[in-house]
């Protein structure tokens, strides 16, 4: 038996294994089923969308920008127009602020919906994956009608939004807000209790504050490990000030309270989407804003706002003309993925699974 | 003569006396008969295997709130006919750092072995191949044939996502085998036969409630470890860590492609058939049952226990591989010992009707 040895061995998981969302490939070592080390690769959807943009007018970057953060379009699309109005001080229609409240919860919604989904699929529970994307559709519905598309939207432009919604929006939307409000008490049934869901998430993957701080890390995880901060509350842009809804924090900073935070989070959102309905205005959606000739003074800016998946910011340097000189995008994902190896290293495979799902990482925020 | 110990149902027994009659002699005989028995069973269980993909895709599809296979026929009832002869025609990929005999014998093992249990599984009254006196033993080893293949599979594959799921398996099925077994040794105790017909025989009579089932608490207890244990053995969620596909993208069987993958495909169902059929057989009082004909009252039975096994694994999450150990040998094992022993107590003290 003495010469019996064991040895490390390296998998590459990825650029297409199911449970890495995309194109994410992570060279692990592993020792039998215990993850020794982690490497992340990155650049497999580098689409050089930065570059892209200083040959476009502003209008024309914001197509491309749907394509930074493909779930949550809408909050890319709003933190470069807000960084664009800051800059050259246009003032938004009243009516234009709280629909682009309306449109960013409910995409933060659907964001979430579809967190829960693929995570408990990666964590073996098939179906409520269809559950979370059958709640989605209502949201996808409801886009559909106002702008026409489904993913990129295209709809908050310089100056307000595209479109206006159509009088059958309000009713459908209290309608969806009332369903995904009950269909949320099914989710917590099936899971928040399950053994076999406590087991594969309490305590997995811990993320301590002092960590999440020092990497970067935003959003939903940070919240998870017990800081309050959410940039809607704490540097309120747009109209967020408005509105009367809380921030959910956990302690532990562990898998099962990043998926809890998303839950609240949704809640929270419908909050402020029915708060935004009751409260919408008549008037104007958009400030007429010519989008071939509109030059924002020459000056830079970062504007930054809180999306589904942690702090989103925008860096602009305009010299004046009508395309911006440089544009530099920040998105969340990149600093979770490096913190990743971090929690992740120690435990199995499985655990691996679990903790990048409830990180909710999605690629083409890291790579652009 | 040696068919004195088979019970031959009647299409049988009618060609048995024809072949008599033509002058068909011993051992001839004996080798028509069992040959014609055995490509039954198999056409029979290729016709079950079938049916649950396509049940369980249906069953799958409903609960996902959507409705499965709709397109060949009606609701799309052959439509795993057609996935079948798809698989027939694809190209055998075989990759060139293979071991080429592993790789080769771990399907058709695995295939053999799941259908080799079906030869004293009784269907019905006297619907039986072999009533072997030690036929719930024969069955117990024969399954074990499965983790075989499986880790030849894993192994051969040259793979190291098939080689960690071919670990796992191996791991999870043998611990699990001692469970099932101690809940199995409960109904032996009861019944004090390891012959499958009289396993059922004992549970006759008294409407339903002579069914080991209803023999509170250990026949409760019996049932509900068999089939936790049971559903790791056919490697089914929230237990299927061996094909983990978040994890090990497939498992096992990731470098199996065309028909060698469809044995492996096929052998699993048909597995998930034989631990409900064994359920049936060994709680749910076999073929007996009132007034529906005995074959029917089996096939029901063991469609229930088919159909919660499906439900199981359209709900639940998965168990991470450690915590599947954990629950065998901490939980299950303690539980079903002392069951055991308390149920032969029992038994031994005459309190069991």
């Amino acid at each position: 038996m003495s010469k019996l040895k064991t040895q490390e061995f390296m998998v590459n998981m990825g650029p297409h294994h199911p449970s890495t969302h995309g194109v994410c490939r992570l060279m692990l070592t592993l020792d039998g089923e215990k993850v020794v080390k982690i490497v992340p690769v990155i650049g497999y959807l580098h689409r050089a969308i930065e570059k892209i943009c200083e040959n476009r007018t502003y209008a024309q970057c914001i197509p491309l920008l749907d394509r930074f953060e493909y779930v949550t379009s809408m909050s890319c699309e709003y933190v470069f127009a807000d960084a664009v109005e800051k800059l050259a001080a246009i003032e938004v229609p009243e009516r234009a602020q709280y629909l682009r409240v309306i449109m960013l919860e409910l995409n933060r919604i659907a964001s979430h919906l579809i967190f829960f989904g693929t995570t408990v699929m990666d964590i073996g529970a098939l179906t409520p994956f269809l559950y979370g994307l059958r709640e989605r559709e209502l949201i996808m519905d409801l886009f559909e009608m106002t702008c026409g598309q489904r993913l990129t939207y295209n709809y908050i432009t310089i100056g307000g939004v595209s479109h206006d919604i159509p009088p059958e929006f309000i009713p459908k939307c209290r309608e969806a807000v009332k369903i995904i409000r009950e269909k949320l008490k099914d989710y917590e049934g099936l899971f928040n209790e399950n053994p076999i869901w406590l087991a594969r998430t309490k305590n997995i993957g811990v993320l301590s504050a002092e960590t999440a701080v020092a990497y970067g890390v935003s959003g939903p995880i940070l919240r998870a490990s017990g800081i309050k901060y959410d940039i809607r509350k704490n540097e309120p842009y747009g109209i967020y000030d408005r509105f009367d809804f809380n921030i959910p924090t956990y302690t532990h900073g562990d898998a099962y309270d990043r998926y809890m935070v998303r839950l609240d989070e949704i809640r929270e959102s419908l909050k402020i989407i029915t708060q935004a309905l009751d409260g919408l205005p008549e008037g104007d959606i958009r400030k007429k804003v010519n989008p071939f000739t509109f030059k924002p003074p020459a000056g830079e800016i970062y504007n930054r706002i809180e999306n589904s998946r942690g702090e989103m910011g925008v860096y602009l340097v305009s010299d004046g003309t009508t395309k911006p000189t440089r544009l530099k995008l920040r998105g969340g994902s990149y600093n979770h993925l490096q913190v990743l190896p971090h929690v992740a290293v120690g435990g199995l495979v499985a655990d691996l699974v679990a903790i990048f799902a409830t990180f909710d990482i999605i690629m083409p925020e890291v790579d652009r | 003569m040696i068919l004195a110990s088979v019970e031959l149902i009647g299409v049988f027994r009618w060609l048995y006396g024809l072949l008599v009659e033509l002058g068909l002699e011993e051992p001839w005989l004996s080798v028509v008969i069992y040959g014609l028995l055995s490509v039954t069973i198999f056409g029979v269980l290729c016709l079950i295997a079938l049916f649950l993909v396509w049940w369980e895709r249906k069953i799958a599809g409903h609960m996902q709130q959507r409705f499965g296979p709709m397109r060949n026929g009606w609701h799309g009832w052959y439509q795993t006919v057609m996935d079948a002869l798809k698989l027939l025609q694809k190209e055998d990929i075989r990759v060139d750092t293979r071991d080429r005999a592993v790789f080769f014998w771990a399907p058709v093992i695995c295939f053999v072995a799941a259908f080799l249990a079906y030869i004293v599984i009784p269907f019905g009254d006297g619907l039986i191949v072999a009533d072997l006196n030690i036929g719930i033993l024969y069955v117990i080893a024969i399954t074990t044939f499965t983790v075989i293949s499986l880790l030849m599979a894993g192994w051969g594959s040259n793979n190291k996502y098939a080689l960690l799921g071919g670990m796992r398996s191996a791991a999870q099925v043998v611990s699990y085998e001692v469970p099932m077994v101690a809940s199995i040794l409960t109904v032996i105790v009861f019944s004090g036969s390891l012959s499958m017909v009289d396993i059922s025989n004992s549970q006759q009579g008294n409407f339903i409630f002579n069914w080991f089932i209803f023999r509170p608490p250990f026949g409760i207890i019996a049932f509900l470890t068999y089939i936790t244990a049971a559903t790791a053995e056919a490697n089914r969620t929230p237990f299927d860590i061996p094909e983990a596909e978040q994890e090990l993208v497939a498992g096992y069987n990731i470098e199996y492609s065309g028909m060698k993958f469809a044995m492996f495909f096929l052998a699993e169902f048909v597995n998930m058939f034989t631990v409900s059929a064994i359920a049936t057989t060994l709680f749910l009082g076999g073929w007996h049952g009132p007034l529906l004909p005995s074959w029917l009252w089996f096939i029901i039975k063991t469609l229930a226990i088919v159909l919660l096994l499906m439900i199981f694994r359209w709900t639940f999450p998965r168990l991470r591989v450690d915590q599947l150990m954990e629950f065998a040998w901490k939980f299950l094992v303690p539980l079903t010992f002392a069951n055991l022993i308390l149920a032969g107590w029992m038994k031994y003290a005459g309190w069991y009707w």
